[in-house]
């Protein structure tokens, strides 16, 4: 059985159709990315599987346990987090609340504190600028804060929504070898990319979604084989 | 500019006002002080405006700004003795003249007005050139001398019994106010206190910091003792009144730290604070009464926890219709539930149960064993009791999971939903804990009274409960105990200065805003997202508006 499983997704802002019937399946253990245009439905598809949206036709499974009527909180206790889009890391306060304010579901102090750990181990430089504003962080050093935050709620599946997004390419590399890491430790991964050249190389299977629709998928790969997609999503 | 504010203050009737008041007696009185303090503001912008020449120029112009301050009263006195100006301005009267004359013909006053204002505009470049810890120091002396010189009834007070205070006080005061003498010894030990701070803190700080962690609690606990010691005498020390200001202030600190924990910890507008007042003042009112809308001839004590819960519950439901709602229309939202509240008490159709806009009275005073709580005084260590218990659980609050959602909400809803904090419960226990406190302020207010109206409960106490808690510092409790304080406390304690009190009022709120928007004593997020990023020391911000300000400075 997958791990999460979307079906039918249907959901609309007011008489707008964002999504019209996505479904896909994320097993156990894998990196899969979901690519496609601005405005093709990636990050709506993201915000109804962690209850922000509310699907009016389809379902969203965790190992076969209906999501749809869960409220958000519900579902990070599930073990499925978001990494919100553009970073959206609490500014005002430092590193280390941010880290902390990331575990308000694990209630062992032991727990936290492992999971500090492994954050600082995960971002050497979190650890270095632990007691600084996370305001004052750069833009790749907020985006690892921000992975970091979800971690800390232990995660099942982690959706990231567009972590490469306004970033030099050095420190997307970085942010994508720790993806990987990620992934290799245990938590399986749902990225939601428009950098399709990196999420392609990242993932081990992929989605493409268009206008609201998945009109492609397999194997990462394939895609980055498929001609139509080397047109429109890879410049080639 | 700076010579209209003086002429200004002289016609509005300020400085007629405040000459009665002697800072130090029979030689400066309050009135002068003003006036000397705006020649001596001019001399410090114009310095300040000059920037890089302020070595050269900056006295010259300082000098001659203070002197155009000068002149502008004199000008008004001998215009004012050619033409009657009370036709247009009833405050410019011949005791107005006389103390602008300071005691001299008006002939002999001119020149000496001007060389005041020079010297006051000389003395504003001598602060102006001065380092900022030198300043800092001489200015905290003279405004010692001038608090004590305000508040010289109110100590005078104090200072009564045991022959040791009554010598200090001999030594001070005479009778019309502090004397010379007085006043520059309590500037010059200012001075020595300020001094021997400046040397010895980090020593001592040091010592602190070695001892061994049972002694630091010791420590701790000797300075709390001293607090809740001195708590305990203010109305024993301060008479009936001072116990009344203080009950008053002590009401206000309960509502602030209810509107705190909204507004500072979670983020939560609400300018319709007064309703849980409202509701907690009622809920005493009808379960004790004697009077023909009493329900139950309750005791105080059995109404208090049933008036918590009753404005918990209150809160709740006053936070399921705006759960949705955020920022500004949050701020319109929680407006209209609090009038909601104000005209349902008042409204005709439930006047058989709540006594519409004659309210409810005969509410007896809470009794201990048969011993009456009545005076004020008795009142006080009531409210001192409450808001100490209240002030306590808002900080257990603060640091609990509860509060740490809060802060999340506070900071980042979206990202607050994200990280698994339920949006729902955690806002619905901020409006219900904080109503919860403000329905203790309006039980305590119920009993004070004795009778509750309509009338009572205005949309005036929601906007000046806000406006506290933003003087003392959003979401810190100590911000709340301040700003009640300055803001609830002063202005009762200085209510010989009639309405300007309320001009005073407004503009300490305004240069609040402008120098200090973090608040007296801030929480630490408020602080760091004001100053952390340029970290500008206090004299900068001063210097760029005193910059601005510079063109019409010596006009």
């Amino acid at each position: 059985m997958a791990l999460l499983e979307l079906d039918g997704l249907q959901v609309s802002y007011g008489a707008i159709q964002a999504l019209r019937g996505v479904s896909l399946e994320v097993h156990e253990g894998e990196i899969v990315t979901l690519i496609g245009a601005n405005g093709a439905g990636k990050s709506t598809t993201l915000n109804t599987i962690s209850g922000l949206l509310r699907p009016h036709r389809g379902t969203v499974r965790l190992e076969g346990h209906d999501l749809t009527l869960v409220p958000p909180h519900g579902i990070v206790a599930r073990g499925v987090v978001q990494v919100p889009e553009g970073r959206r890391i609490f500014g005002r306060l430092s590193v280390l609340e941010n880290l902390q304010l990331g575990a308000f579901t694990q209630r062992s102090s032991h727990a936290i504190r492992e999971g500090i750990a492994h954050a600082f181990a995960l971002f050497p430089r979190l650890q270095e600028r632990a007691g600084q504003l996370a305001g004052t962080l750069s833009g790749g050093e907020q985006q690892m804060l921000a992975i970091a935050r979800a971690l800390m709620a232990r995660p099942r599946i982690l959706l990231l929504d567009e972590p490469s997004m306004g970033l030099a390419p050095v420190l997307v590399e970085q942010i994508f070898e720790a993806v990987r890491r990620i992934n290799r430790e245990g938590t399986t991964i749902l990225l939601v990319e428009q950098n399709a050249v990196m999420a392609l190389e990242t993932a081990q299977r992929g989605y493409v979604l268009e206008t609201g629709a998945v009109v492609l998928q397999g194997p990462a790969a394939d895609l980055q084989a498929n001609p139509e997609v080397r047109r429109a999503y890879l410049g080639q | 500019m700076f010579g209209g504010a003086a002429v200004y203050l002289c016609l509005v009737g300020i400085v007629e006002t405040f000459s009665r008041r002697w800072v130090i007696a029979d030689v400066v009185s309050l009135g002068h002080v003003v006036l000397l303090a705006v020649g001596a503001g001019a001399g410090y912008v114009a310095t300040m405006s000059h920037g890089e020449f302020a070595r050269r120029r900056g006295p010259l112009a300082a000098l001659a700004a203070g002197a155009l301050v000068g002149a502008s009263p004199a000008a008004l006195l001998v215009g004012g003795a050619a033409i009657d100006l009370r036709v247009m301005f009833i405050n410019a009267s011949p005791q107005l003249y006389q103390i602008l004359a300071l005691g001299h013909a008006p002939a002999a006053a001119v020149p000496l007005l001007v060389a005041l204002g020079a010297a006051a505009g000389l003395a504003g470049w001598a602060l102006a050139a001065m380092a900022p810890r030198a300043r800092r120091t001489l200015l905290s002396g003279l405004v010692v001398v001038l608090i004590v010189g305000i508040f010289q009834d109110l100590l005078q007070l104090l200072l009564q019994g045991p022959a040791v205070v009554t010598a200090v006080r001999g030594a001070v005061f005479t009778v019309d106010g502090p004397s010379a003498g007085g006043a520059a010894a309590l500037c010059v030990l200012t001075w020595a206190v300020l001094a021997a701070r400046g040397r010895y803190d980090g020593a001592l700080r040091r010592a602190t910091a070695s001892l061994s962690p049972g002694a630091q609690r010791g420590l701790q606990a000797l300075r709390w003792a001293l607090v809740v010691g001195l708590l305990l005498i203010v109305p024993i020390a301060g008479g009936p009144f001072v116990a009344q200001v203080m009950v008053l202030v002590g009401l206000y600190i309960l509502m602030g730290l209810g509107l705190n924990l909204e507004v500072g910890f979670a983020g939560l507008l609400d300018l319709g604070f007064v309703a849980f007042f409202a509701i907690g003042a009622y809920t005493v009112a009808l379960l004790t009464s004697r009077g023909e809308h009493g329900i139950a001839h309750w005791s105080f004590w059995a109404a208090v926890p049933a008036a918590m819960a009753v404005s918990l519950v209150a809160g709740i439901l006053f936070g399921i219709p705006v759960l949705r709602v955020r920022g500004d229309y949050l701020a319109i939202a929680t407006l209209g539930l609090g009038e909601i509240v104000r005209l349902l008490v008042l409204s005709d159709a439930l006047r058989p149960w709540l006594g519409g806009s004659f309210g409810i009275v005969l509410i007896p005073k809470p009794r201990i064993d048969g011993w009456e709580l009545s005076g004020p005084r008795e009142l006080y260590y009531l409210t001192l009791v409450a808001s100490g218990f209240i002030a306590y659980v808002a900080w257990r609050l603060q640091d609990s999971p509860l509060g740490r959602a809060w802060m999340a909400i506070r900071e980042d809803e979206d990202v607050a939903e994200a990280i698994g904090i339920s949006l729902v419960t955690t806002k619905l226990l901020a409006y219900g804990l904080g109503g919860a406190m403000g329905g203790v302020g309006g039980a305590i207010f119920a009993v004070l009274v004795g009778s509750v109206f309509p009338q009572s409960f205005s949309l005036l106490i929601s906007i000046n409960v806000l406006v506290l808690i933003i003087l003392g510092g959003l979401g810190s409790l100590w911000g709340v105990v301040v700003g009640a304080l300055v803001l609830v406390g002063l202005p009762e304690l200085l209510r010989e200065f009639g309405d300007y009190r309320f001009l005073v009022y407004g503009i300490v709120l305004v240069v609040m805003m402008l120098f200090r928007p973090e608040g007296l004593l801030p929480a630490a997020a408020q602080r760091r997202e004001l100053h952390a990023v340029d970290d500008v020391p206090a004299g900068e911000p001063a210097s760029a508006i005193a910059v601005s300000g510079a063109g019409s400075a010596e006009a």
